[in-house]
């Protein structure tokens, strides 16, 4: 099963699930603990991956897990969607907290978007450090070429 | 210094971990506002005092290039440089200090030999490794084989992670030019059995080398005991500094491999008509050498002989035994490598959760260790994981340490229940 353009309409994320959320949510946690259970609860709300989405084409590399991204499109609205997965669960809370942040926008919009700038500005870099391993980076530059792409077009 | 040592054996008679703990200064200090609790020794160890001492005082006393012979300076480094050369041929006890050739690492040594043994290999030959290898033991023959036309064949190891002993007698046949072999699986802590190995191969003419890397950091080989024909390792594994490594080789057979690189040092003389290399170990190291790092693996080296040896394998022992026994209080973890034999190092997955999750939450918690595939990955496809958490335990950690290792596996398994 390929994705179909319902799939990347419905994700909550970015949509019924916010950023004003997930700093809201942020701000009331104390230790680690809570973070991360919060962030483990964010990835869940990542929408099931089509297993046929799964090709090296949609692999991200650079994470030390497996991570596979795919977009759609809209030409309607000019919004751009996307779809998340990895085999790693505090993977999955990362990518759902990006899409928080750049899914369902315009390329351009998206490419406006300096997240690393907006990540510190909320405080999330605080306790979620852009490691190596976490592919942090690697998503958002993934996404970031997409959307250059999609409006070069 | 022979004195120094003495005293100091005297003042250590057992091991206290306390103490050793004191010469690491980096141990001292807090991970995300926890005591560090370092358990990433296998992919590279800390320095004591001593080793950092060493190479300040040789950048502050005695640095000059070596081996110029033109001036004072010169012939301090260049007795410093050499002096630590005889403290590796010591520690591994070779017979001379023409066998110990300073490399950049474990790697480098390993491509030295492959690259030098490749005028002896033809199309057919084989090339023995294991199934355990370090990515290091590896490639390095599959680029030679792709010049000579050889093979390289791994020995099958059992699920328990241990070699395959019916596997590699099966396997060492006729076309087998060259054995070569880890001491200690740096995924599995397993210790080969590779005297018997060795023996067998020489019976039958093949060349042996053995990857000390993960060996040295627990306990002191005898080359000339094992009478293997190359013996390598890293000095950033046994608390010295990065940037140098060992090769160990048997002088009729160095004497007989082509220089690895051109350049300054390794040449008696040169001429646009003909240029000769200089006699052993120098032929095999071009261009000034990393000088303060061999002065301060040779500190790393007289530490680690300050210390009650004995002692500090038991400790290492004491630590794998409890992690042992408490890995079944943690739901869903299965360590990978039981072997009979093991260093204190332990690979382990847990049911439902990826490496990369264990890391980043044991990081959380203060406690540094290794996730992925290890440079190891024909072993990941082994045991079919992505990858696998791994903790690797050296002598300055504590039981302490070790518990709560898993006191911090227990609230991450809870966290993802």
């Amino acid at each position: 099963m390929t994705a179909s353009e319902q799939d990347f309409l419905n994700n909550p994320l970015g949509k019924d699930t916010t950023l004003e959320d997930v700093v809201d949510g942020f701000e009331f946690l104390d230790d680690w603990e809570e973070r991360y259970a919060f962030i483990i609860d964010l990835g869940k709300q990542l929408p099931p991956f089509p297993d046929d989405e799964r090709t090296e084409e949609n692999y991200v590399h650079g994470c030390q897990s497996q991570v596979w991204l795919i977009h759609h499109y809209d030409e309607e609205s000019g919004k751009l969607y996307l779809l998340i997965d990895s085999d790693a669960i505090i993977v999955r809370g990362l990518a759902a907290i990006i899409l928080v942040a750049l899914n369902g926008k315009t390329p351009r919009d998206l490419l406006a978007t300096d997240i690393d700038e907006l990540f510190e500005e909320l405080d999330l870099f605080r306790h979620i450090s852009p490691t190596r391993g976490n592919g942090l980076r690697a998503m958002v530059s993934k996404i970031r070429d997409i959307a250059a792409e999609t409006a070069a077009a | 210094m022979t004195d120094l040592s003495v005293a100091n054996k005297a003042g250590r008679a057992t091991f206290d971990v306390d103490a050793v703990r004191r010469d690491f200064p980096i141990l001292d200090q807090q991970i995300n506002g926890k005591p560090l609790v370092y358990l990433d020794n296998g992919a590279s160890a800390q320095k004591p005092i001593a080793v950092l001492d060493a190479m300040d005082r040789y950048y502050r006393e005695m640095h000059s290039n070596v081996h110029r012979g033109a001036h004072t300076l010169g012939d301090r480094a260049t007795s410093a440089f050499e002096g630590a050369r005889e403290k590796v041929r010591s520690f591994l006890n070779a017979g001379s200090t023409r066998e110990i050739i300073w490399t950049r690492g474990t790697t480098e040594a390993i491509n030295v030999v492959a690259n030098g043994l490749a005028g002896r290999l033809k199309p057919g030959d084989e090339i023995l490794v294991s199934h355990m290898e370090h990515h290091a033991n590896i490639v390095p023959w599959q680029m030679v084989a792709e010049r000579t036309g050889a093979k390289v064949l791994p020995v099958q190891v059992t699920p328990e992670g241990e070699l395959d002993l019916e596997s590699f007698t099966s396997l060492l046949g006729d076309r087998t030019r060259v054995l070569a072999l880890t001491h200690v699986s740096n995924v599995l802590g397993t210790v080969n059995p590779v005297a018997p190995l060795i023996e067998q191969a020489k019976a039958r003419g093949v060349i042996t080398l053995i990857d000390g890397a993960q060996a040295v950091p627990h306990f002191q080989p005898d080359v000339q005991a094992l009478g293997c024909d190359f013996y390598v390792f890293s000095s950033h594994k046994l608390f010295g500094p990065t940037g140098i490594g060992v090769l160990y080789g048997k002088a009729q057979l160095l004497e007989e491999m082509p220089p690895y690189q051109g350049g300054g040092e390794m040449i008696e003389r040169v001429s646009f008509e003909r240029t000769t290399w200089n006699v052993l170990p120098y032929k095999f190291e071009a261009g000034t050498p990393p000088i303060a790092e061999a002065v301060g693996l040779g500190a790393a080296i007289d530490y680690l002989d300050s210390l009650d040896r004995k002692g500090m394998e038991a400790a290492e022992a004491a630590l794998l035994t409890r992690a042992n026994q408490l890995v079944e209080s943690v739901p869903g973890m299965e360590v990978i490598g039981t072997a009979s034999n093991k260093m204190p190092v332990m690979s382990f997955k847990i049911a439902g959760l990826h490496p990369s999750d264990i890391g980043t939450l044991l990081d959380q918690q203060g406690i540094e260790i290794r996730t992925g595939h290890h440079c190891a990955m024909p072993l990941m496809d082994f045991y079919g994981v992505p990858g696998t958490a791994r903790a690797s335990f050296a002598f300055y950690n504590t039981l302490e340490e070790v518990e709560q290792l898993f006191t911090a596996l227990q609230k991450i398994q809870r966290l993802f229940a």
